[in-house]
C-alpha cells in the first residue's frame, strides 16, 4: 500500500523561531532546536523526521518563508 | 525511506517563490507580514505579471515592504498610496496596481484618500493589515483597537468613552459602489494563508478584468505590540479579534 | 503657426500644460486659481492628447497622486493657492527627497490662515526656503504676465526633468485671474515611455523588465551616513542649479543709482515706478529675478558699485528683502516696502517709499 513520505529543509539562518510551523504541523514532526542560529533564534528542525506527510503547512504559515517540502509516495515500510 | 533519498529535485513540493528576494525581513518572528508578503509574491509570479505591477508601500513596519518582493515600487507618504496608485493607475491603465497600507495608515490619517479612491473605483488591489496597533512606532492604538484592548497609548485598554470606537473600515469600504470586490481574511493557519492566496488571485484578475477596486483586508497580529508570544498572539487572535472583526467576502461582484 | 489669444493667467497654465505635452494634472479647487482645473476640465485633452485630468478629494491627495505620477516617470503637474499649498508641503517634500520632477502652481493670495482671497506675495519663503520639513530645495519661477504664466509651463518641466526635482511657479491672484494676450505654441507630443527610458534613463517604477533591477522610488534611508551622503548630494545639486539656472530681467540699470528689486505682479508696478522716478531725473533701474532660487544675488551684487541703495518691493511683510540684504552684506542700505492682505500698491506709493526711506534716508 501507498504511503506518502515528506521532509522539510529549514533555512536554519534565516529562522526566526517563531515557533507558528510547529503548531502548523498536524503530524508533530517541528520542534524549535535547543541550539540557536547565529542571530540567536532557536531554529525550527524536523524532530520526528517519520511522520512528515510534507502537507505544506509549516511552509504555508512560516512568515520568513525559510521552509522548502519535499514529498514522495513510496511503498509501505514495514 | 531515508530523509535524504526524499529531499530530491523530483520530489520538491514547496519552495521559495523567485519573487522574494533574499533579503531577511527586519519583521519581528511570527509577524503576519512576512505570510502576506510570501503569498503576495507568489501570487504575482503565478500570475506572470512582475512586468506590469507595481506596489505602493506605506508608512508603518511595511515602509521596507520594497526590499522583498521583486518588483517596481514606490513608497508613499503616510496614509497616502491611494492618491499615488491612483495617479499611476490612471497613468498607466494596464499595470496592476497595488497598495499595502496598515491599520493606522489606511483607517486614520489615510481615510480620505482610501474612500476617494475606492469611490472612485479605481482599478487597483488595496491590501490592508489590521492588527489593532500601530507597530512601527511602538504599539500605539490604532483606530482598529479593540474596546478593552491595551496600547502603549492606552495603557489601562481603550476605552469607547474617551477614545471612541473600534472602526470597521472594511465594512465602510464595501458600501461603495467603486469597490468590486471586498473580503476579510487572515493568515494564521494553513487554510487560512490558502484562502487568502486565493483572495489575493481574484483581486488580481479583477485589477487585469478593470472591474474597479478590489479589498483585501487581512485580521493579523503584532506579537510585540501585543506582547505574546506569536502563537498566543495567534490564539488572541482568533478570540478576540475575529468576533469583532469576521472573516470572508463583504462583497464579490 | 504662433497663435494670439487672450486668456487668463490661470487658463494659460492649463493650455500650456497640454501643448508642453503633460501627462497628468491634478488638482483640487481654491480661489484664485480654480480655473486652472475648469480650463482642463472644459478643454478634455484626454481625447486630444491623452492627458490625465482629475480632481482629487483634497489637496494633499492631489500631491501625492503627483508624486505617484512623477514616480512612474510622467510630466505631472498640481496648481493651488496659498492655503492649498501649505497642505501640499508633506507631498513636496517627499517628491524632493524622492528626487522626481514635477510641476506645481502656487497662484498666491494673503495669508496667514484663511487670510484672503486677493493677491498678496507672502508665501515666497515657503516657496523658496524649504516650506517642508528637511534640507531640500524648489527651483521657483516667477512669471510677471500671462505670457510668462503660458512659458514657464514647459520651461518648468524642462528644468524638473534636467534635475530631478520639483519646479514651484509662484504666481499671485494678479497674474492668475487677469488677461492678456498670450501667444500659443504648437503641440508638443507627450513623450513615450521608451523616450522617458531614453532621455533620463531608467529609474521610474514602470514595472520591473529582466533587463534591470527593480526600481524604488522612495525618500527612506535608516542608514544615517548613507543619508549624510544624499543629503550632500542634493546640496551639489542645488550647487549646480544656482551656477546654470539663474534667471533675472534688468530694466534701466545701467546708470542707476537706485535699485527696484521686485518678482511677479510687484515686478510689473516698478516698471512704471522706473518711468515715474526717471521722469523726476532720478537714476532708478529694476531688477526683477525670475529664478526665486536659484537667486539671481550675483547680479546684484555686481550693480553694487554704482548703487546708493536698494528698495525690495513685495506684498509682504518683508521676505524676498532678506536675499538681498544676503546679497549686499550690508555694502548699501536697503528696505522694504510691500502693502499686505490683498492691497496693491500704486507706483505712486512706491516712488514715496523709495524717495523716503532710500534717497532721503
Amino acid at each position: 500500500m501507498a504511503k506518502v513520505r515528506g521532509a522539510i529543509v529549514v533555512d536554519v539562518e534565516k529562522c526566526k523561531g517563531c515557533g507558528l510551523c510547529v503548531v502548523a504541523c498536524p503530524s508533530k514532526v517541528i520542534e524549535l532546536a535547543r541550539e540557536v542560529n547565529a542571530k540567536g533564534y532557536n531554529y525550527a528542525y524536523m524532530a520526528n523526521p517519520e511522520a512528515c506527510t510534507g502537507c505544506v503547512n509549516c511552509a504555508l504559515v512560516c512568515p520568513d518563508t525559510v521552509i522548502t517540502v519535499y514529498r514522495v509516495k513510496t511503498e509501505a515500510e514495514a | 525511506m531515508d530523509v535524504k533519498d526524499i529531499i530530491k529535485e523530483e520530489n520538491l513540493v514547496y519552495s521559495k517563490t523567485k519573487l522574494l528576494t533574499d533579503n531577511i525581513m527586519h519583521y519581528c518572528p511570527g509577524c503576519t507580514h512576512g505570510v502576506v508578503h510570501k503569498v503576495l509574491a507568489e501570487v504575482i509570479d503565478e500570475l506572470g505579471l512582475q512586468e506590469k505591477t507595481i506596489g505602493v508601500a506605506p508608512v508603518g513596519c511595511s515602509v521596507l515592504a520594497y526590499n522583498y518582493i521583486d518588483i517596481d515600487w514606490h513608497e508613499a507618504a503616510h496614509g497616502r498610496a491611494p492618491a499615488l496608485a491612483t495617479a499611476i493607475n490612471r497613468l498607466y491603465p494596464d499595470k496592476y496596481v497595488f497598495t499595502y497600507q496598515g491599520d493606522g495608515d489606511l483607517a486614520s490619517i489615510g481615510t480620505a484618500e482610501i474612500i476617494h479612491a475606492c469611490n472612485r473605483g479605481e482599478n487597483i488591489l488595496v491590501i490592508f493589515i489590521n492588527n489593532g496597533i500601530y507597530g512601527m512606532t511602538g504599539g500605539q492604538m490604532a483606530p482598529t483597537t479593540l474596546i478593552d484592548m491595551p496600547t502603549s497609548t492606552t495603557p489601562y485598554g481603550r476605552k469607547t468613552e474617551f477614545n471612541g470606537h473600534p472602526l470597521k473600515i472594511t465594512d465602510i469600504i464595501a458600501q461603495l459602489p467603486g469597490t468590486c470586490y471586498v473580503t476579510r481574511q487572515s493568515g494564521h493557519a494553513p487554510a487560512a494563508v490558502r484562502k487568502l492566496k486565493k483572495a489575493i488571485t481574484k483581486a488580481f484578475e479583477n485589477t487585469g478584468k478593470k472591474k474597479g477596486t478590489s479589498f483585501i483586508e487581512v485580521v493579523s497580529t503584532c506579537n510585540s505590540g501585543w506582547k505574546l508570544s506569536p502563537v498566543k498572539a495567534n490564539e488572541w487572535m482568533v478570540e478576540h479579534m475575529f468576533p469583532f472583526y469576521p472573516l470572508g467576502d463583504l462583497k464579490d461582484e | 503657426m504662433a497663435e494670439l489669444r487672450l486668456m487668463k493667467g490661470n487658463e494659460a497654465i492649463a493650455e500650456a500644460a497640454i501643448r508642453c505635452g503633460c501627462d497628468g494634472y491634478f488638482g483640487y479647487p481654491i480661489t484664485p486659481q480654480s480655473e486652472v482645473l475648469e480650463t482642463l476640465m472644459a478643454r478634455k485633452p484626454w481625447e486630444e492628447t491623452g492627458m490625465v485630468v482629475l480632481q482629487a478629494e483634497s489637496e494633499i491627495a492631489a500631491i501625492n497622486m503627483v508624486y505617484g505620477g512623477a514616480g512612474c516617470g510622467k510630466k505631472v503637474m498640481t496648481s493651488s493657492s496659498s492655503p492649498g499649498i501649505s497642505l501640499k508641503q508633506e507631498g513636496i517634500t517627499y517628491i524632493a527627497g524622492a528626487e522626481l520632477p514635477c510641476l506645481i502652481v502656487n497662484v498666491v493670495r494673503g495669508g496667514p490662515g484663511l487670510g484672503t482671497i486677493q493677491p498678496a506675495q507672502s508665501d515666497y519663503f515657503q516657496a523658496v526656503k524649504g516650506g517642508g520639513h528637511g534640507d531640500y530645495k524648489l527651483i521657483v519661477l516667477a512669471p510677471a504676465s500671462v505670457q510668462e504664466m503660458y512659458d514657464y509651463v514647459d520651461l518648468g518641466f524642462e528644468l524638473a526633468f534636467k534635475y530631478r526635482n520639483p519646479v514651484m511657479i509662484l504666481s499671485d491672484g494678479i497674474i492668475g485671474q487677469m488677461m492678456e494676450k498670450v501667444q500659443i505654441g504648437p503641440y508638443k507630443p507627450r513623450m513615450t515611455d521608451e523616450e522617458i527610458v531614453a532621455k533620463y534613463g531608467s529609474w521610474a517604477t514602470t514595472g520591473k523588465t529582466p533587463n534591470r533591477q527593480r526600481n524604488i522610488i522612495t525618500s527612506l534611508d535608516l542608514d544615517p551616513n548613507r543619508q549624510e551622503q544624499f543629503n550632500l548630494k542634493l546640496q551639489c545639486k542645488y550647487k549646480e542649479i544656482e551656477e546654470k539656472e539663474v534667471r533675472f530681467e534688468k530694466i534701466a540699470c545701467d546708470d542707476a543709482e537706485y535699485l527696484l528689486v521686485a518678482y511677479g505682479s510687484s515686478s510689473r508696478i516698478c516698471q512704471k515706478v522706473v518711468d515715474l522716478a526717471r521722469e523726476k531725473e532720478i537714476k532708478v533701474g529694476l531688477l526683477r529675478p525670475i529664478t526665486l532660487f536659484p537667486y539671481p544675488t550675483k547680479a546684484i551684487q555686481a550693480m553694487l558699485g554704482h548703487l546708493k541703495g536698494i528698495l525690495a518691493v513685495e506684498m509682504s511683510t518683508g521676505q524676498m528683502v532678506e536675499d538681498v540684504r544676503l546679497a549686499v552684506e550690508g555694502k548699501v542700505a536697503v528696505e522694504h516696502y510691500g502693502r499686505m492682505g490683498g492691497a496693491i500698491p500704486t507706483p505712486q506709493d512706491v516712488l514715496k517709499a523709495l524717495e523716503e526711506k532710500i534717497i532721503k534716508g
